[in-house]
This record gives structure tokens, sequence and C-alpha cells, in this order.
């Protein structure tokens, strides 16, 4: 399979990335907003959320914030929560691997959960133009900025009590994408229940975030390796 | 619309930071060569880390919210769009919340 990068490509990604926003929109505003109550400016914010676009990561500093910032303590919490994306640029080695210099690079710098995870979605179905990651990327990192800076700007107009709907997005998010991943019953179930379960148990032991994640994740990527190496060897069996 | 320096300073930490994340774990996995275990361990690793999240989220929230994944999950089984996916799964906590739960 020929890996290209075309500007089709990209603009599929974009377009791709027009529904995600239902679930960015809400976590960028909640960002924003909790920003603006830890005293950073407008600029601060959006300078935040351009260089390091990654919500998750950025919540937990704002929360250790202190005034001056301690700059050991959220570089440590962006790293402990973006550890998570060490394995995903890896992960994207199928069209990573045909690319070089702003177009491997920016790829990467650009690149999220959601378009990580979808990108392995398109990849699946057979799409080979890896401008796709890039332009569901860029066009997440400009809805990203935008919503944290709306976020700021409303600041106490958005004070939406914390079981408003609206923010079920985020949880919705995750798991239209969960469902677009799926492969079948006896390739999945089993590793998903094992993460599931990880998680849940390792949180339910106070182990601190993002340990559950990471546990779950690995956990379940051991069962469903496992379970296709059996597989392979008893198709070898049965072929000899 | 100003800019600290001293803030500034700990945006542009978290930002090396985070970029050393994205882009080093690549790198370093391109240059050195991967046991095949490894390999497959990184292909199977989206799907679990996606359960292990939702899972997560879940289980912070209440029945409601496991109900509107249902209806989100099959929208998104049925039509394969993840804005009607999005939209019927806020819709459902919505409509859960005005019943009451």
């Amino acid at each position: 399979m020929r890996v290209i990068f075309t500007q089709a490509g990209i603009l599929r990604g974009a377009r791709r990335g027009v529904p995600m926003l239902l679930g960015i929109a809400p976590f960028g505003l909640v960002v924003g907003v909790i920003a603006l109550g830890k005293g950073l400016s407008l600029a601060e914010t959006l300078v935040m959320s351009a260089v390091v676009f990654a919500g998750a990561s950025q919540l937990l500093a704002l929360e250790l914030w202190t005034n001056p910032p301690d700059v050991l303590a959220v570089a440590i919490a962006a790293f402990v929560v973006n550890i998570r994306l060490v394995p995903l640029g890896a992960a994207l080695a199928f069209w990573l691997d045909h690319l070089r210099g702003w177009r491997l690079w920016g790829s990467l710098f650009f690149a999220v959960d959601h378009s990580f995870a979808l990108s392995v979605a398109e990849h699946r179905a057979g799409g080979r133009d890896a401008g796709f990651l890039l332009g569901l990327g860029v066009f997440t990192w400009v809805g990203w900025v935008a919503s944290t800076a709306a976020g700021h700007l409303l600041g106490a107009a958005v004070a939406l009590p914390a079981d408003h709907p609206l923010f079920f997005a985020a949880t919705a998010t995750f798991v239209s994408i969960l469902v677009a991943l799926w492969r079948g019953p006896r390739q999945d179930v089993p590793a998903w229940l094992v993460a599931a379960a990880v998680a849940v148990g390792a949180q339910a032991l106070r182990l601190p975030p993002p340990v559950p994640l990471l546990a779950g994740a690995l956990a379940g990527a051991t069962t469903a390796t496992l379970a296709e190496t059996r597989r392979r060897r008893q198709g070898e069996e049965g072929g000899a | 619309m100003t800019l600290r320096w001293d803030v500034t300073v700990a945006i542009l930490a978290m930002g090396i930071v985070t970029y050393l994340c994205r882009a080093g774990g690549y790198a370093v996995l391109r240059a050195v060569r991967t046991p095949p275990l490894v390999d497959a361990l990184l292909r199977n690793l989206p799907a679990p880390l996606f359960a292990a999240y939702v899972a997560l989220a879940l289980s912070r929230q209440d029945l409601a919210a496991v109900l509107a994944s249902i209806v989100c999950a099959l929208v998104q089984v049925r039509w394969r769009s993840f804005g009607a996916s999005i939209m019927a799964g806020v819709a459902a906590m919505a409509a859960l919340r005005w019943l009451g739960m």
C-alpha cells in the first residue's frame, strides 16, 4: 500500500474533525473558565492552548497553578498526563514512516487522542493519505484554541452546573470513537473488559491519575496481543 | 493582553515536555528496531486506551451517563456518524436529566 500526502487528504481529515468539535468545545470552555479563575490573561490562555494543545494536562497544570508559577511542577504535570502520547506516535508508523520534514514533525505536533484514534480507523478502512492526520489535527487545534478563548471571554457567564448535559459531550466523544475502533467480539471484548476493569480497579485503589488510565490501556493491549499470538499459533497448527 | 515572562516560561516548559511526548516516542521507536511483541502491543493499544477512558469517565458519573452512552454507541453503530452519535448522547443525557435522573 503506497502512502500519499495530499491536500485532499488534509481536507478530508479537517471535515472529519467537524463533529469532534462537539466534544472538544465544552472541554475547551471549561479550561478557559478555569484559566481565568487562576488569573491567566486571555493572551496567556491562548498561548497555553496553542503551544501545549493537550486539554487534560492543561487542566491538571491549572489545578497546580501558583503565582508566580512553579515551572517544574507544571512541566511534571504535563509530562505525567501526556506520557500516554508516547506510544500513539509510534502506533501511527503506518503513515508516519513515509513522511519527512515538516510533514512528519508537524503532523506529530498536532496529533491528539481524537486524531490518532480516527487515523487508525481511517487506515483500517483502507485510507492511505497521511494528510488526514495533519488536517484533522490542525482543525482540532483551531477549535481548541478558539473554545478555550471563548471560555476565558465568557468567564462567569458559562458558570454551568457540573452535571449540565453539555459536559457529557466529552464522554460521548470517547464512546463514539471507541465504537469506531470495534473489530469483532473475539478480538475486542476480552481486551476492552480487562482495560476497563484494571482502570477502574486502579482508581479504586486511589492510584493517582494517569496511572489508572495507563494501567488499563496496557493491560487491555497485553490481553489483545496474547489472544492474537494464540490465534496465530492455532492457525499455524491447523494449517500444518 | 498581558503576557508575563514567568507564566510564558512555565507554558513553554509544558509545551516542550508535551512535544517530546508526542514526537519523542515516535523518534526513538523508529531509530530502535522494536521486537514483534512491542509492535503488537502498540498496534493493540488504541482501543483499550479508549475503553479505559470511557470506563473511568462513567465510573465517576451516574446511571444517566451510562444510559446516554448506550444511546450514543447505538447511533454510532447504526449510522456511523460521529456528529449524530455525540448529539444523540448529549440529547439523551438532557432528556434523562429532564426526567429527573
